[in-house]
């Protein structure tokens, strides 16, 4: 009796929780799904059909346009070679400096954490118009390099953090026993560590590319001429002085987010975790 | 194979002393057991020797060389990790093979070398998996096989065991045994099980606090514990300790108990009548209905079988014996004891150090 009451309980149990993960995935995936449903509504049913879930016409109008008769191609462009660099950037000075942190001990290591941490409480406004006068200075506004500069300074921190992490989950055991085995400090790490952190750079990668892709800010005060845009201060031109181009500015989101898709997907063998079951007993 | 000669070695954290000028030799070929309870600095020697922590002053030699300054790639050496520290990316061939591969051996003979390894610990149907997908047990062997297919100077052992069942722990235990004397490599074995360190040692070294307490042959520090740590840690059910001042009485010295009682001790020790003692006296050395006038109450009886573990009251202290066969004897009975004067070992209470006749 009470085995049959439990194992009710238990079913009812994870009908709640796969209804509450369904709930959530729907609406955090709603927003996606409208943007897709306004992208591939024809202009002319835009206002007129009212809410509906498909528009009764669909049509790939609104993306011609957008990758023809815009700017939007060379944005989409520059976004790519921002947040490509950026990443790598800052994964490789990251992995660097997370695994000196995880694993040495220097003089000067607790000020370097904390100073560390604490760029990371400034709020971004207060920081811009000193930063804007510097760039200035360096000939570096209205430039590509000037944005992967600071997208990379202020990435490392918490990049930084994230790595040595990862680096701290890796018993210090795996290195010694290399180093017995026969390697160098230095070939332990590439033949031992690295393999076994690749899971956390993919990670910190992806974090990083998305968060440059997406960073509005300092790419709005930074770049003024429309060779240098990224697709996120782009994507305001769409908005006109009279009225708003609702279905291509949905269409170029669309095909925003196309690259961070490509890149998790690519990145999703890397990011699976457990890598380093079985190295020690546990 | 070689022997390793450590001279005076310390080591310091910061200002932390933790271990004192350590002197040991091991010989060529000698499997030496370093034992102690836990933070008595067993793996940082142990660690010194594989040249994974600094030497803070003194020197360690491995056959000849000073390896002070000599890398742990560099010193010929191979270790087994508590952890096992297996490889989580390499299958158990490559971690087997790893040494030999970075070593440009030739590939044939790294099969070879690995393929014999495997098989001598029962693992060449596991050659292709995963550490992760070996059992507790499996992943110890694996440990084990990559340190002798280097066929090494000197093989290192920081607890290997610890993290096995019993019977298990047990089992390779022996195999450990075998395979020494298999390949008489000098081995360096820590644990801070003295059965362990008992069944498997040619000597034990007996550490506590930073400091080498006795080193010697299984026997002997169980027959003559240089001091009081050791006769306690050593042997189980542990020595029995019993304050006592002496009482001489023309050719014969007994120590008289708290209580009065007096238990007859070795008259060619160097002790003085009055003078304060601790003595110490195995379980088993205590006999069941001696004829002698010594009495002790029985608190808890253990009937294992084999033998029977009394638990009783002598001075107002408990004393375990332990004596072959069964009983019937009851809880609350008071039974007389023997103990020969032979069978009693004498410690000095304020130095811990054992009173020794004269020679
Ligand atoms: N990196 C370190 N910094 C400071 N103290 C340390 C460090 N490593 C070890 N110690 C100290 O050195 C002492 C000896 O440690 P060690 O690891 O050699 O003990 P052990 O005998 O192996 O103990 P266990 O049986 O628990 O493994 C301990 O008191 C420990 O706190
Ligand atoms: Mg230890």
């Amino acid at each position: 009796m009470i085995a049959g009451r439990s194992r009710k309980a238990r079913i009812l149990g994870s009908i709640g929780l796969y209804g509450a993960v369904a709930a959530y995935v729907i609406f955090a995936l709603f927003p996606l799904f409208w943007t897709l449903k306004i992208s591939v509504t024809p202009q002319s049913l835009l206002y007129s059909e009212g809410i509906t879930l498909w528009p009764s016409s669909a049509t790939w109008e609104n993306y011609k346009t957008v990758l023809q008769a815009t700017d939007f191609p060379r944005y989409f462009l520059n976004s790519v070679i921002v947040s490509v660099i950026t990443a790598v950037l800052v994964t490789i000075i990251a992995s660097a400096a997370g695994y000196a942190m995880s694993r040495f001990s220097f003089r000067g290591k607790t000020t370097v954490a904390v100073t560390l941490l604490l760029t990371q409480t400034f709020p971004l406004v207060m920081v811009i118009p000193p930063i804007y006068r510097i760039m200035g200075e360096l000939g570096l506004t209205n430039s590509l390099t000037g944005l992967i500069i600071i997208y990379t300074a202020f990435n490392i921190a918490f990049a930084t953090f994230l790595m040595q992490s990862f680096f701290d989950g890796i018993p210090k055991d795996l290195e010694e026993a290399a180093m017995i085995d026969g390697c160098s400090r230095s070939q332990a790490l590439r033949r031992v560590i690295i393999p076994l952190t690749l899971p956390g750079m993919g990670a910190t990668l992806g974090f990083v590319f998305t968060a440059a892709w997406s960073e509005l800010l300092f790419a709005l005060m930074l770049i003024s001429s429309d060779s240098q845009k990224t697709f996120a201060v782009g994507l305001l031109t769409f908005i006109g002085k009279f009225a708003v181009d609702w279905g291509q500015m949905m269409a170029a989101s669309v095909l925003a987010l196309i690259p961070a898709c490509l890149f998790f997907g690519f990145l999703q063998r890397y990011l699976v975790t457990g890598l380093t079951a079985g190295a020690v007993k546990g | 194979m070689a022997s390793v000669t450590i001279t005076n070695v310390q080591k310091n954290y910061g200002a932390m002393n933790v271990l004192s000028a350590v002197d040991l030799s091991i010989a060529d070929g000698e499997f030496v057991v370093l034992v102690g309870p836990s933070g008595c600095g067993k793996s940082t020697l142990l660690r010194m020797i594989a040249g994974l922590e600094e030497i803070s002053a003194g020197e360690i030699r491995i056959g000849e060389r000073v390896v002070n300054d000599v890398a742990p790639k560099d010193r010929d050496i191979a270790m087994v990790f508590q952890s096992y520290a297996l490889y989580p990316h390499m299958d158990v061939a490559s971690n087997m093979g790893f040494s030999l591969m970075l070593r440009k051996t030739a590939k044939e003979l790294v099969l070879d070398r690995v393929g014999a390894a495997a098989k001598r610990l029962g693992l060449d149907v596991l050659l292709q998996r995963l550490p992760r997908q070996l059992s507790g047990g499996q992943r110890q062997r694996v440990a084990m096989g990559r340190a002798i297919v280097r066929d090494p100077q000197v093989f290192l052992f920081d607890e290997p065991l610890s993290n096995l069942d019993a019977k298990l722990r047990v089992h390779m235990r022996t195999e450990i045994k075998a395979l020494h004397q298999q390949l008489k490599t000098t081995s360096v074995y820590v644990t801070h099980d003295q059965v362990e360190a008992m069944t498997m040692a040619d000597r034990i070294v007996v550490m506590h606090d930073g400091v080498i307490q006795q080193v010697g042959t299984p026997l002997e520090l169980y027959d003559h514990p240089a001091n009081l740590f050791v006769a306690g840690f050593i042997g189980s059910p542990g020595m029995n300790f019993l304050p006592a001042v002496v009482n001489r009485m023309g050719a014969n010295v007994g120590a008289q108990l708290t209580d009065g009682q007096t238990i007859a001790i070795d008259p060619g020790l160097p002790v003085e009548d009055g003078e304060r003692i601790t003595i110490g006296i195995r379980p088993e050395n205590i006999e069941v209905g001696g004829t002698d006038t010594l009495k002790a109450r029985i608190e808890v009886i253990e009937p294992l079988g084999l033998s029977t573990q009394f638990y009783t009251k002598l001075a107002d202290l408990q004393v375990c014996i332990y004596a072959m066969g069964r009983t019937d004897r009851k809880p609350g009975d008071t039974m007389g004891i023997g103990i020969k004067a032979s069978d009693v070992h004498v410690f000095n209470p304020a130095t811990g150090q054992r009173i020794e006749p004269k020679a």
